[in-house]
């Protein structure tokens, strides 16, 4: 049996440290000690799969919840889900959250004291198909203030909870828009070192993927980690 | 060119109603092959107070030490009933707890096995991107030549060794910083 081949490391720069002192957050749970290197094995290299079965109709249209519909602006987004060899990755989750129109989520949690819009759950779930290719519709997030630091306040974000296929290639990330005049001052969307790198989580508005006299749309591809040259330890 | 990689962002306080469903702290079904244990323990942070929102995955190797998985072509059996991946979130102290089996051991370099272990991602408001680490088990011969523990600095690696807390419960604190930090990896 051939080794199988683990999978590439984080590129420098294209993630954020754990330690991130403008993120007030970080301050008691950003680990003192560096991560200890682990060579890939079956462990690293294999991963969940979900099915299809496990998607409820209408979870990739998050604009209708509750017997009514969403207030807000309603966009597609759409895109693939690729690796770093430029490979499709077919059949793999996505999970999908985000604050409603008015920048509010409906969690106990969240006291932004802005509406909650009983039409949006701010939930939605797609599993990519043969193509490696996702879409939903929702409503554009709104902003909403933090309190990180005097006058916080989130740029316009879409979370989004990727498996990709394996253990290794794990990743939750944040859709930005673009031209969003807050990115700038965002710690979150700053901690990302590189620019260019900062720069891949905007999403492209495309007027090809909007639906006429109905809503708006934007392309976001999701590059995660490809597969090493050298085979792994197995 | 080639795409380059996507970056990581935290999870935020707000992932529960999307990422965390009743049922999925269970990896197993009354059906499932291996020896029933319990997992609980706590996420602590450089404080030592209890993370209330943390979400916890587990990924493991069913009872005979194979993953359910394209890439394991171990000859050993599948096991229809247990597919390996648990999720949960922390409560108001930072507790979780899950219900799975004793995995078995699966390969790692070469020839030698690994030690039986679970994997383990930490996701939570303040970190930028996930931590991973393993559960090792107490008691586990094949923990003396693990060639991961053994990558450990000794004095750190029981950070890595789950106690037993009473028959079939296990425990295995998560210490994000500070005093006792649990080890974590770069994969």
């Amino acid at each position: 049996m051939n080794p199988p081949l683990g999978y590439r490391r984080e590129t420098p720069g294209a993630h954020p440290p754990y330690d991130r002192p403008s993120y007030t957050s970080t301050h008691k749970r950003a680990p003192r000690h560096a991560p200890v290197r682990l060579e890939h094995t079956l462990s690293e290299i294999t991963g969940p799969r979900f099915a299809h079965e496990t998607l409820a109709p209408g979870d990739d249209d998050m604009t209708h919840f509750n017997g009514g519909e969403a207030m807000g602006e309603r966009i597609i987004v759409t895109g693939r889900v690729l690796d770093e060899d430029g490979r499709t990755i077919p059949n793999t989750m996505i999970e999908i959250w985000q604050a409603n129109a008015a920048g509010r989520y409906a969690h106990v949690e969240d006291r932004h004291e802005a509406p909650l819009d009983p039409h949006f759950a701010g939930v939605g779930r797609v599993i990519t198909d043969q193509r490696g290719a996702y879409r939903f519709m929702t409503v554009k997030p709104g902003a909403y203030p933090w309190r990180n630091h005097h006058n916080a306040w989130r740029p316009n974000h879409i979370h989004f909870s990727l498996f990709g296929p394996s253990f290794a290639t794990r990743l939750i990330t944040q859709m930005y828009f673009p031209g969003d005049p807050l990115l700038p001052l965002d710690p979150i969307y700053n901690s990302v070192p590189d620019r260019s790198a900062r720069e891949r989580l905007i999403a492209t508005f495309d007027i090809e993927v909007t639906i006429p006299e109905y809503a708006l749309g934007y392309r976001f591809d999701f590059v995660l980690r490809g597969r090493d040259s050298t085979p792994t330890l197995s | 060119m080639s795409p380059l990689q996507t970056p990581s962002q935290t999870v935020g306080p707000f992932f529960k109603p999307a990422l965390i469903r009743s049922g999925d702290e269970s990896l197993v079904t009354p059906k499932s092959r291996g020896e029933r244990i319990a997992i609980e323990g706590r996420v602590l942070d450089g404080d030592a107070a209890g993370v209330s929102d943390a979400m916890i995955e587990l990924w493991q190797a069913n009872a005979d030490g194979r993953y359910d998985h394209p890439d394991d072509s171990q000859e050993k059996l599948l096991d229809l009933d247990f597919h390996g991946f648990g999720r949960a979130a922390t409560d108001e102290r930072g507790r979780f707890s899950f219900c799975t089996i004793k995995p078995g051991a699966a390969p790692g370099a070469g020839i030698a096995l690994q030690a039986p272990h679970i994997n383990v991602s930490i996701f939570a408001r303040g970190l930028l991107k996930r931590l991973t680490t393993r559960i090792y088990f107490p008691d586990e011969p094949l923990n003396a030549t693990d060639a991961v523990l053994n990558s450990v600095a000794p004095e750190r690696r029981s950070t890595l060794v789950a106690r037993i807390e009473k028959p079939a419960v296990l425990r295995f604190d998560i210490v994000l910083q500070g005093e006792n930090e649990t080890v974590f990896f770069d994969v």
